[in-house]
This record gives C-alpha cells, sequence and structure tokens, in this order.
C-alpha cells in the first residue's frame, strides 16, 4: 500500500480510530459473554473434586472451555483419566485448526509464536478473521485473546471459590450445569440437517454403550463412531 | 496424584495441539477428510457428552431430575436465551424436580 495523500490524513485517521473502538468493545463484549462459563466451569470443577489450585491451571495452561468442561465432566462422573483426559483432547484438536489459519494470516515468528498458540481459541480466531478485511486481524486477535484469557481466568476463580461453598450438585442442580453449557455450544454448530444427524447419533450410541462400557468411555465411542459413519455416509 | 497428573496431561496436551498448528504444514489440516472431521468432532462429543452426563449415573442408565434441567437449557437456547439464563434456569429446575 502507498501512502495517502497528505490532505486524507484526518480521514484515515478518523477511521483508524473507529475501528479501534470497535475492535476494543467487540473484543469486550466477548470476553464479558465467557464469565457465566468460566463461573459455572469452576463451580462444576470444585464438585468433581478438583482443587482450586488445579481449577486454575486448567484456565490458564488448557484454556479451551470445551474441553476443560470435558475434562472436570467426566472425571466428576466417575469415568477413568484416560476418558476424562481424550475426550479433552479431541474436543482440542479445533484449536489446531485454528493455529494453522491463524499462522496463514497473521505469520508470528520466534516466542510470539508460542503466545499466539495458547491464546488460539475460537473467540480470537473468530474476530481475527472476521477483521481480516479491514486488515486489523492482528489487533482483533490480541484485543479478544487478553480480554477473554484475563476474565475467563478470573471468573473461573470466582466459580470455583463460590462453588466449594454450595451444597450437593443434585440438591443444587449443579450437575446440569455442564450439560446445558454443552447445549449452548453445541447448538451454533447444529447449522444442517447432516450435523443433527451426526449429533443424534452421536448421543444414542453413547447412551446404548452406558451398561456395557467402563464409566466415561461412552462418549469416547460415541463422538469417535459417529465421525466414522459420517465419513461412511458421505462417501 | 492420578488427578494431578491428568489436569497436567490434558493441559499439557491440548497447549501442544494449538502450537502444532503454527508449525504443521496447513495443507495437512486442509484435506477434505481432515476438515469433515474436525467439523464434526466437537458435535459428536459434545453430544455424547450431553447424552451420557444427563440420562446416566455410573453404568445405569437414568430418567431423573437432569432430563427436565436439560429439556429446559434446549428451550432456551432454541429461543437463543443468554448463556447465564440457560445455565440458572435448567440448573434451577433440575434442582426444584428433584426437591420434589
Amino acid at each position: 500500500m502507498s501512502e495517502p495523500p497528505a490532505d486524507e490524513h484526518p480521514l484515515t485517521d478518523a477511521s483508524r480510530k473507529a475501528a479501534e473502538r470497535r475492535i476494543r468493545n467487540r473484543a469486550l463484549t466477548i470476553g464479558i459473554s465467557v464469565t457465566p462459563f468460566g463461573l459455572s466451569f469452576g463451580a462444576v470443577s470444585v464438585e468433581a473434586h478438583l482443587s482450586v489450585v488445579q481449577v486454575c491451571l486448567l484456565s490458564l495452561v488448557l484454556f479451551s472451555g470445551a474441553s476443560q468442561f470435558a475434562l472436570v465432566s467426566i472425571i466428576g462422573a466417575g469415568g477413568s483419566y484416560f476418558s476424562a483426559v481424550g475426550t479433552a483432547l479431541l474436543l482440542g484438536v479445533r484449536n489446531g485448526l485454528y493455529a494453522a489459519r491463524i499462522n496463514a494470516l497473521l505469520r508470528p515468528s520466534g516466542w510470539r509464536r508460542f503466545v499466539m498458540a495458547e491464546v488460539t481459541i475460537d473467540e480470537s480466531t473468530a474476530m481475527a478473521l472476521s477483521e481480516a478485511p479491514s486488515g486489523n486481524a492482528a489487533r482483533a486477535f490480541w484485543s479478544t485473546a487478553l480480554s477473554v484469557y484475563v476474565l475467563w481466568n478470573v471468573s473461573t476463580v470466582i466459580g470455583a471459590l463460590v462453588g466449594n461453598a454450595l451444597g450437593s450438585p443434585a440438591t443444587t442442580g449443579l450437575d446440569v450445569a455442564g450439560p446445558a453449557a454443552f447445549v449452548a455450544l453445541l447448538a451454533p454448530r447444529l447449522t444442517t440437517l447432516r450435523m443433527r444427524m451426526v449429533a443424534l447419533a452421536s448421543g444414542l450410541i453413547a447412551l446404548v454403550t452406558v451398561p456395557v462400557v467402563p464409566v466415561g468411555a461412552p462418549i469416547l465411542i460415541g463422538g469417535l463412531t459417529a465421525v466414522a459413519l459420517l465419513l461412511v455416509f458421505d462417501r | 496424584m492420578k488427578l494431578w497428573l491428568a489436569v497436567l496431561i490434558a493441559s499439557a496436551s491440548c497447549a501442544a495441539l494449538k502450537l502444532a498448528g503454527f508449525v504443521v504444514p496447513a495443507r495437512l489440516l486442509e484435506s477434505a477428510v481432515a476438515r469433515r472431521i474436525l467439523e464434526a468432532l466437537p458435535v459428536t462429543l459434545l453430544s455424547a457428552l450431553i447424552s451420557v452426563s444427563v440420562f446416566a449415573t455410573g453404568n445405569h442408565l437414568m430418567l431423573d431430575s437432569r432430563a427436565a434441567g436439560l429439556a429446559v437449557a434446549l428451550i432456551l437456547v432454541a429461543i437463543r436465551a443468554p448463556f447465564l439464563v440457560v445455565v440458572v434456569a435448567a440448573c434451577a429446575t433440575a434442582a426444584g424436580v428433584h426437591a420434589l
């Protein structure tokens, strides 16, 4: 891009400021929108007998809502650690795909890659991609990443401390906090009839295997079998 | 101890997956089959997670207060209620039905 003529500076300056303001506001809104999820994650985690330190570590290092929630839900239900970690990992695979897109878009180098990788999640990726045409992808990525990272961690700690003070999951209804959160996460992905069928198949397969396989395993079995079925039917 | 190990392994490997995207050649992830798997995987896992955490306790299938909570969550998500409303209403419903 060539330098704009001098008399256009006020205009570009104003539009740049407007873009910065728009990105700041959207990043903050997205950050605030993850806090209820963080609160419920913290509360559900301590019900699953994780310590507050362990809950914080997950939010600081793992930093991916669906994976974190899946991990503690399966542990809380008495599932094996293998099923819990396996499910969390498979849910985290999509972040690797996001990372490849962010890498192609922003081309970070050196230590920046490590920081960028850590905060490459649904929200930061979506914001970076949506601001790519305006040339503000990097600003959008970092603003959203910072906002979500800080608010996610703060809300997680609060949720864990509050959860410690609450009663048993069944009497408080906290045993459906996880499923309710998953429904909210799942709904935007059920855009096609195909995806709805696959989701339904996965849920049914998982339930059918509940009485015959170790606790926690039905989730992996249902999830992977349904994906396999999708690939077979698509051929 | 084992719980600590699970927390550490899950944290490290999920962080590594993110980093992998910056290192692995993009075309490997962009193949049609890989894309279809990556798109479907969160959907199937979340769905299985929902059905098992609502309709199972250990190795037994069960229909209890959690089903009522799920029904409320489904309705509220369908009418695009905010996240906090969905979770709180689902929990309140399940707690209410449990108390009956």
